[in-house]
């Protein structure tokens, strides 16, 4: 796809975008005027505001038919292929590290996905990439589960029970 | 005067207390890192380390953050001379010079004199701040609502015109920023709003924290990526004692562009759209302009160097100046302060200054402090951040990833928040693609909920009169800020004309 594209399709899109938010501010009943002896309405900014983006989307998409913006006249690619695999890549894995935390646990998928990331993409050594996965885990859980004191997923139970006894561990022995 | 001094030298024993002390030095240490590693910047920093300092009290917290701050300014020009890819967008005009003269060997000079015109910036710049501060806080308590929306009107119209990004997409930008505030319950009639597909998560509002950490964590993470595809290439330095002192030498030959850029970078660092980026540019035309050899700039000129490092570091300080005494930030950095602060339960503006003098004058001390701590670092430890930054990308990256996630996760303690941050994310990545710039978004959400409240307390007090904010006698510093916000808006479209005009004339002769 082409630069010239994305725009057009990009105007398009955060116009549908600026319009529903108006629709939703018309359909949850707010009141976009003024309110006898309460003043404005609690729909006054979201809904003349979001008419504000709608109407700067129809004067790109305007100028893109114009071929006055700089993105309007450049017909190279969108993403070139050469770093798009590597983008879409790193997206995916961090798409799919997050995806596993309510599986497999924060740190579980920390780690799966720093493992991942430096074998598979930055193709380090095996004794690398497990000493960076254990400090960045350990790094992780001493500053916020320690000292933060801030709960992160653990995932389904049988995960978070194996947690469970290293927090009872760190509370009966290193508290 | 005599006031100033002393709660100064109260501020700075603060800052010289242990634990401030140690924030100081973790935070210009983490800056100079952050700074130094292509495609981050401070805003990356202190977005990505702002849910780690609830570890410590506020004033520390801000310490540790304004630290970080000035640190990645110095660290830019780390990257910028050996990488010759800017460490972020503010070191830019470092790359013009101070490559060049990486590759004739002189890296250690450039990098020398980057660091110390960056002191002699921050330093000029902190002076000005104490000055400025106290009398522009105490004119800032005068403000009405009327006043405070004006002047934010004021703020975004900064970026309109001085932004120098697309207007249309510049304005709407700021408009969605805005709108995204609004998310949730209503702050005067308690009716929920823009609730997106009745999604109950919408309920609690979009966090500031998750819109920054997505656009200048996993976006500009996934830009880095792509412009660099995970390479750089690297020039050796060596730094000794002798050369230290041999570079001591050359600091009269850029002194006065040096001290000339630095006052300009912090007043070009108090407005809003302009910030370092734009300062160090205009330091760096600066000192090609009154320089007496200006065909060497380019080509490894020490002044190309210390102008543009000593306007990015006073900008900094400057940007702090109305984020401190009238509450809008000076640059998405401070934009970022700001919500840190809300949080903590600070409420940034001119009453700052009189319910928290400790926090506000510990954090002028700190402002000292943290330049004779980033200077002595960044000298002594050269070498190590140029092994620093041959680091791979293939570590680098993930571990932004993760830290990404556990902080916004530790900050809100949803799910859903993350998933928000990686959709955000992705979308500032796509949006910045087509030109759209992202900064306007960060402060309109964060500045949102203040604006609008401004807004309906002052329709509300005129019964509905729209001209309240333009009014000469009662609003009269409203109405300024109108005019002066009507005339930047007005800026571009005269350039536009100009610019015209100009190509007409030319074509008829």
């Amino acid at each position: 796809m082409s630069t010239r594209i994305a725009e057009l399709l990009a105007g398009i899109g955060l116009l549908v975008f600026s319009l529903a938010l108006m629709w939703s501010v018309y359909a949850d009943g707010l009141n976009i005027g003024w309110v006898d002896g309460r003043g404005p309405g609690a729909g006054v900014w979201p809904f003349w505001l979001s008419l504000g983006m709608a109407i700067t989307c129809v004067w790109t998409i305007f100028r893109w038919f114009r071929r006055t913006t700089p993105e309007s006249r450049n017909e190279a690619p969108y993403i070139n292929s050469d770093p798009l695999a590597l983008v879409a890549t790193s997206f995916i894995a961090l798409t799919a590290m997050i995806f596993l935390v309510s599986i497999v646990g924060t740190y579980i998928s920390i780690a799966l996905f720093l493992g991942f990331y430096m074998r598979v993409i930055g193709k380090h050594t095996w004794g690398m990439t497990t000493v960076s996965v254990i400090g960045a885990v350990i790094f992780i859980y001493f500053l916020f589960e320690w000292q933060l004191t801030k709960y992160l997923p653990k995932g389904l139970p049988m995960f978070e029970n194996g947690f469970l006894w290293i927090d009872n561990f760190r509370w009966e022995y290193l508290m | 005067m005599g006031e100033i001094a002393n709660l100064l030298a109260a501020g700075l024993l603060q800052a010289l207390e242990p634990l401030n002390l140690g924030m100081i030095l973790a935070g210009c240490m983490a800056g100079l890192f952050i700074g130094a590693m292509p495609g981050l910047g401070s805003v990356n920093g202190v977005a990505i380390l702002l849910p780690v300092t609830f570890l410590v009290p506020p004033t520390a917290a801000i310490i540790f953050l304004a630290a970080l701050y000035y640190g990645a300014m110095y660290g830019g020009a780390i990257s910028s001379i050996t990488l010759g890819i800017p460490g972020a967008s503010t070191a830019v005009a470092t790359v013009f010079d101070g490559r060049p003269m990486a590759q004739k060997g002189l890296a250690d000079q450039a990098l020398m004199g980057a660091a110390i015109a960056s002191f002699i910036g921050g330093t000029i710049s902190v002076v000005l701040f104490t000055l400025f501060a106290p009398p522009l806080a105490e004119l800032a308590l005068k403000f009405g609502p009327q006043e405070e929306f004006a002047l934010m009107v004021l703020a975004f119209a900064t970026f309109i015109g001085l932004g120098g990004d697309d207007i249309p997409k510049t304005i709407f930008s700021i408009l969605l920023g805005l709108v995204m505030a609004a998310v949730g319950f209503d702050i005067i009639s308690g009716q929920p709003r823009l609730i997106f597909f009745d999604m109950v998560e919408f309920q609690r509002g979009i966090g500031f924290l998750v819109l920054a950490i997505g656009i200048y964590g996993i976006g500009e993470m996934l830009w880095t990526l792509e412009q660099t595809s995970g390479k750089v290439q690297i020039e050796n330095v060596k730094t000794t004692w002798s050369k230290f002192k041999e570079n001591l030498g050359h600091i009269k030959k850029y002194l006065p562009t040096t001290s000339l850029g630095s006052a300009l970078g912090f007043f070009v660092g108090t407005l809003p759209a302009a910030g370092a980026t734009p300062a160090s540019l205009m330091a760096y035309g600066l000192a090609k302009t009154f320089s007496k050899d200006p065909e060497s700039f380019g080509k490894g000129n020490i002044s190309g160097v210390a102008a543009p490092e000593a306007a990015n570091n006073a900008a900094s300080t400057g940007s702090m100046l109305p984020m401190i005494t009238l509450g809008i930030p000076g640059s998405p950095t401070t934009a970022i302060l700001l919500g840190g602060m809300i949080i903590w339960g600070l409420r940034p503006g001119p009453l700052l200054f009189a319910n928290n003098p400790d926090f506000v004058w510990g954090l002028i001390g700190s402002m000292y402090v943290a330049n004779f701590v980033t200077v002595a670092l960044n000298l002594a430890l050269i070498p190590l951040f140029v092994r620093v930054l041959a680091m791979p990308f293939t570590i680098l990256t993930p571990v932004i990833f993760i830290l990404c996630f556990v902080g916004v996760f530790a900050t809100t303690d949803r799910m859903f928040d993350v998933w928000l941050m990686l959709v955000l994310g992705l979308g500032g990545y796509l949006l910045r693609k087509l030109n759209y710039p992202v900064a306007p978004a960060v402060l309109a959400i964060v500045l949102g909920p203040l604006a609008e409240r401004s807004m309906r307390q002052s329709l509300i007090s005129s019964r509905g009169d729209v001209t309240t904010f333009v009014h000469p006698v009662e609003h009269p510093i409203a109405l300024i800020c109108i005019i002066l916000a009507i005339a930047l808006m007005l800026y571009p479209v005269f350039l536009n004309y100009r610019r015209k005009r100009a190509t007409k004339y030319r074509e008829s002769t």
